[in-house]
């Protein structure tokens, strides 16, 4: 437990610091969520109905920027070879850096989001809905995210494919997100919450698993 | 605390090519190994799969730590001190805060073992506890390197190239840190072109492995 924190408080401190993704991923979100009501127009109705979705797409591709080099940086600096030989297991490792890598960029993204619904006239029941769904949802992209980067960890410009990767496996995460916000704009009841919290759960139960079978495979070459 | 360390008939094979084979080896606690070869010859490969990453393609590699037999790969794993040819040092972190990283996710179980201050005074790095990784210079670097293998406290220590980059001092200090841990029981192998600075038993690697 010691090292799992260890690692997770190394891993938010890197992120934090100069040259950590953390910033860049939020001021990625920011600068593309401002963009869209530019490029679309005053339209006040049409901006709301299409603000869960654009808020959602905008931030699994933010929480893409700080991924790539959630194993890669370590790997090429040969100290995922000194993690793997701790008394970590690699899936307790993998946990760890995926905890990390929402604290990072998956809660602060949430609270921004409620910020930058404002852009949208998004009204006060929908944001809460956002928020709720961006909290419940965003540690299922983390988890996906990282598979996604263990597998493409000793790949040169890896970063390019771990969207391929990714994004599809997201595809659930983004309609249930994005869709409980429209419910709640339509002030209908939805089931959204509840399979997008069954989907979070299903990735965070698995991705330790997963990532930690492709940083074994990607060490043994 | 006895440590042994046993290759048997050990073959490996790197990206479809043979590096050797029928390599067999028995090293005592207290032994220190400087593994030689020309460039290519599978040093750093040996290395990784004593180190449970490389599975060997055929033969054991096993290690016996206090009556307690070890041969698969990921328990050997967690009796090995590493020192590879990166120096797995961040550029944002200053040297106290990866010093003091690397020995809470090492030891997290126990509490004993020379402390972080005391560690990297010995390596001459007390006046940089401060700096940030990226002011060290490649010698720094790996004197933190050495830091981190002491503070590890494990029984086998793999070390690959260990003293490339290190002045004069550092490689009496590296090889200061040799002597005493193979004093204390423990067993080191290193992959080297230079002397280590240490009494040593060495192997050659090439096309069939001999022992000398």
């Amino acid at each position: 437990m010691n090292g799992f924190l260890a690692l997770l408080q190394r891993d938010l401190r890197l992120a934090f610091r100069a040259g950590g993704g953390a910033a860049l991923a939020l001021a990625f979100f920011a600068a593309v969520v401002t963009l869209v009501p530019l490029g679309i127009g005053p339209d006040l109705k049409l901006l709301a109905r299409i603000a869960g979705g654009v808020l959602w797409v905008s931030a699994v591709l933010a929480a893409l920027l700080a991924l790539d080099r959630l194993f890669q940086a370590d790997f090429e600096d040969g100290s995922l070879d000194l993690i793997a030989l701790s008394p970590l297991s690699l899936e307790g490792v993998a946990l760890a850096k995926l905890f990390a890598h929402w604290l990072a960029t998956g809660l602060p993204l949430t609270f921004l989001a409620a910020l930058m619904a404002v852009l949208y006239g998004l009204p006060m029941v929908a944001t809460g809905a956002l928020m709720l769904s961006l909290a419940i949802g965003t540690p299922a992209i983390s988890a996906i995210g990282a598979i996604g980067a263990a597998l493409t960890l000793s790949i040169r410009r890896g970063g390019l494919i771990l969207p391929l990767i990714v994004l599809p496996l997201a595809a659930p995460a983004v309609i249930f997100g994005s869709g409980a916000v429209l419910d709640a704009l339509n002030g209908q009841a939805s089931g959204a919450l509840l399979l997008l919290s069954a989907f979070s759960l299903l990735s965070l139960a698995l991705s330790p698993f997963a990532a930690a079978a492709a940083v074994r495979l990607n060490l043994a070459t | 605390m006895t440590t042994t360390l046993m290759l048997d008939n050990l073959c490996l094979i790197r990206g479809g090519r043979l590096l050797f084979s029928g390599l067999s080896l028995r090293l005592e606690a207290g032994a220190v190994l400087s593994l030689e070869g020309p460039n290519g010859a599978g040093k750093t490969s040996l290395l990784r799969a004593i180190a449970g990453f490389l599975p060997p393609a055929s033969g054991t590699i096993t290690l016996e730590r206090e009556g307690a037999v070890f041969s698969d790969g990921e328990e050997r794993g967690s009796r090995i001190g590493w020192l590879g040819h990166h120096d797995g040092i961040k550029p944002q972190l200053t040297v106290a805060e990866q010093a003091a990283f690397w020995a809470k996710l090492y030891r997290s179980a126990s509490t004993d073992g020379p402390t972080v201050q005391h560690v990297l005074a010995r390596f001459g790095l007390a006046a940089l506890a401060d700096a940030p990784g990226q002011l060290l210079s490649a010698g720094q670097r790996r004197r933190l390197a050495f830091a981190r293998l002491v503070l590890s406290a494990r029984p086998l220590w793999l070390l690959d190239e260990p003293l490339s980059a290190l002045d004069e001092a550092g490689r009496g200090q590296a090889a200061e840190a040799i002597a005493s841990h193979a004093a204390a029981g423990g067993i080191v192998m290193a992959a080297t072109h230079e002397p280590l600075g240490v009494a040593c038993q060495s192997i050659t690697l090439g096309r069939k492995a001999m022992v000398a």
